[in-house]
């Protein structure tokens, strides 16, 4: 599905990925862990195709082709989606339009018509229920007053409405109290499918208790120093990142 | 022959409404002072950042216009149930017009002259300072047609009153002149609408006066969408007894140069203005907005929001006074101008002006110039949403505060969906009109 061949890219001139390799096949679940500023970030933004990054170096190919050959609306239209650590406040803009609007733009590219309003409530209804959200969150303008694990859950929405084949999570857990948390991990474990592949970015070893991952890998310092199973997280909750790092160094 | 005299010789030799002495009077004297003003020059402080060139170059004149209903109905406030009054390049269309018997004292200025000045005399002209500009003497030097409202005392209008100023032909020079008078606890809304029939370069020189006697209540629209060869000159003046509100509402679309003097003095306590208004500036357009709120007396409140969306070579001019007199205790003023820069080519001037004579009040004001957010892009792209349209949603977002704020449905509905049609790939915005 997704295929990171020595990826580099920098901002503002300063190297931030120095050389990432990552394979992920479809249904496989990978989290990605590592200390702050170590560039976790920045690769879901190179991913999704944020401007101001500019990659140096290596290759992405996603689903066969080059992923850098698509801006930013092509490649959510083509199934990717970050789950943003700041998900954006946008004033003035309801929440329901901008759902809609994200559903038929990926309709627009599949072909397909335009969702009708029913069908598309019930639809959105239903996945609210999924997150516990309350029905008033789609008037509201995008996020707006949201709480933080308000953000993270309508994040989660806006991914369960647009089922996307690639999803990157990044620190969807931050912030968020066990039952928000539990919830959370609910809509994504929902999502779980043999086709659809996950990248899991997060500080804590306790979201992977729910959201079970098939490979660990640790970025430090702009690259993947270490990857392993399930056990690396605890691992890491247990002796941080500093012996990881020395190893590396 | 200069513009002053080309002007002045219009006014001279224009057919006047009513023949009373004071009438006389207060035309002549404005006269005087237009000929001794002049039209204002860059010179001046107030005029710093709006040449009026273009329009000293053109021989602007009285033009009759031939208008028919089928041509104003697209000028027409869809589901709005409202009196209407006409206006052809200045002069009241009685044929076009349609005024519900049971309402407010709703007449043409023109009539009120001829029949009964009278009830004008203690209004018109005393509101309004003729010696304001040379634009204001220009008018008042005039002062032949425009509409008048009088609502008596806890009179409430079942209506709004919609004034529809149609300009037709290339070299038209129409000027307006209203008078909205509130009485104690009356309620009105009027909506001053300007248009173009055609792509003409015409000019519209228009004062309006409004008197908000004790807890009456007026709410006023000005909904300027001429041409943009147009010139448009506006002057409000507003003058607020005790604990009288006024809202006035200004949305700004067209016009080559615009210009609009929007001004009130709180002399009541417990008064309350409040001035919104959005500009859309885009082309080779120049807008310029010049507010001026005076707080004589203690406890009034004053709210001022305007937005301005610039593009292509457009320019704007904000220029907000805030004058707090030294007796004015517990004056509450907020006022805040943001703007929305969509290109290289686009420019804004803005300032606020605050003239505070006394310690003791609670004054906020705050102005902003920015782009497009490109968080806010990134956010709407990543969700599929292409830039063309996600730039447009932003932009009606951020227009929209302040149509938000119109309290006639039917007419925000309508500058909504006019603001969307002059946006890219917005068709669906539609939706977010309710
Ligand atoms: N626009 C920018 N300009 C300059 N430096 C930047 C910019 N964005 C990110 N960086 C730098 O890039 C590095 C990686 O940032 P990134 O946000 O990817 O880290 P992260 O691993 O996501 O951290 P965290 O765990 O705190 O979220 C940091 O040193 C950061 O300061
Ligand atoms: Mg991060």
């Amino acid at each position: 599905m997704l295929s990171i061949k020595d990826l580099r890219a920098s901002v503002d001139g300063k190297e931030i990925l120095k050389g990432i390799n990552l394979e992920i096949k479809p249904g496989e679940v990978h989290a990605i862990m590592g200390p702050n500023g170590s560039g976790k970030s920045t690769l879901s933004h190179v991913l999704s195709g944020r401007d101001g990054y500019e990659v140096t170096g290596g290759s992405v190919t996603y689903n066969g082709g080059d992923l850098f050959e698509l801006e930013a609306h092509e490649r959510a239209r083509a199934g990717v989606f970050l789950a943003f650590q700041y998900p954006v406040e946008i004033p003035g803009v309801n929440n329901m339009y901008f759902l809609k609007a994200a559903v038929n733009a990926k309709r627009e590219q599949e072909g397909k018509p335009e969702m009708d309003s029913m069908e598309f409530l019930t639809l959105v209804r239903e996945k609210m229920g999924l997150l516990k959200m309350k029905p008033d969150f789609l008037h509201r303008n995008v996020n707006e007053g949201f709480s933080g694990g308000e953000k993270k859950r309508n994040e989660i929405l806006q991914m369960a409405m647009l089922e996307p084949n690639l999803c990157l999570l990044d620190e969807t857990d931050s912030g968020l109290d066990i039952d928000a948390l539990q919830i959370v991990a609910e809509g994504v474990n929902a999502l779980r499918s043999p086709e659809r592949s996950f990248v899991v970015v997060t500080h804590y070893q306790r979201l992977l208790d729910y959201i079970v991952p098939d490979f660990v890998h640790v970025l430090a310092h702009g690259r993947i120093v270490k990857s392993g199973g399930r056990e690396l997280a605890l691992e890491l909750e247990e002796k941080g990142y500093g012996w990881i790092e020395e190893q590396a160094a | 022959m200069s513009a002053t005299e080309h002007f002045a010789a219009q006014v001279r030799n224009a057919p006047r409404a009513g023949d009373v002495a004071w009438l006389n009077q207060t035309r002549e004297q404005a006269l005087a002072s237009f000929e001794e003003l002049g039209l204002p020059t860059t010179r001046n402080e107030n005029w710093k950042y709006t040449a009026i060139k273009p329009i000293e170059k053109k021989a602007f004149q009285a033009v009759d216009g031939a208008v028919s209903a089928a041509d104003i109905e697209p000028f027409l406030f869809e589901g709005l149930d409202a009196d209407l009054m006409v206006f052809v390049n200045g002069a009241y269309a009685h044929g076009l017009s349609k005024i519900g018997a049971d309402g407010v004292r709703i007449a043409s200025l023109s009539a009120v002259l001829a029949d009964d000045a009278a009830s004008v005399e203690s209004y018109l002209g005393k509101i309004a300072d003729p010696r304001a500009s040379g634009f204001s003497a220009l008018n008042t030097a005039g002062l032949v047609d425009g509409a008048f409202v009088h609502a008596g005392r806890n009179q409430v209008a079942p209506r709004p009153l919609h004034l529809l100023f149609v300009s037709s032909g290339d070299d038209a020079f129409s000027q307006p002149r209203n008078l909205i008078v509130a009485g104690e606890g009356s309620a009105v809304s009027v909506i001053e609408h300007y248009v173009t029939l055609g792509e003409g370069s015409h000019f519209t020189n228009a004062v309006t006066e409004i008197s908000v006697a004790a807890n009456a209540d007026v709410k006023h629209y000005k909904v300027q969408q001429e041409s943009d060869k147009a010139f448009h000159i506006a002057t409000m003046q507003a003058e607020q007894a005790r604990d009288a509100r006024l809202a006035s509402y200004q949305v700004s679309l067209g016009g080559a140069i615009a210009r609009n003097d929007i001004n009130t003095r709180l002399v009541g306590e417990g008064a309350e203005a409040t001035l919104n208004g959005l500009y859309l500036v885009d082309g080779r357009q120049h807008m310029d907005f010049h507010t001026n709120i005076e707080h004589v007396v203690p406890h009034c409140i004053s709210r001022e929001n305007f937005r301005g969306v610039l593009d292509g070579r457009g320019r704007g001019v904000f220029n907000g006074k805030v004058h707090v007199y030294e007796k004015a205790v517990k004056t509450d003023s907020e006022m805040s101008n943001k703007n929305l820069l969509l290109s290289k080519n686009a420019e804004i001037d803005t300032k606020p002006e605050l003239e505070i004579y006394n310690d003791d009040v609670k004054c906020a004001h705050g102005a902003t110039i920015g782009q497009l957010d490109e968080v806010h892009m990134f956010y709407l792209r990543s969700r599929g949403i292409d830039p063309t349209a996600a730039r447009s949603l932003l932009v009606f977002a951020f227009a929209n505060e302040v149509l938000q704020s119109l309290p006639l449905e039917a007419v925000r509905q309508s500058l909504e969906k006019t603001l969307i049609a002059r946006l890219p790939k917005a068709d669906h915005l539609d939706e977010l009109v309710q």
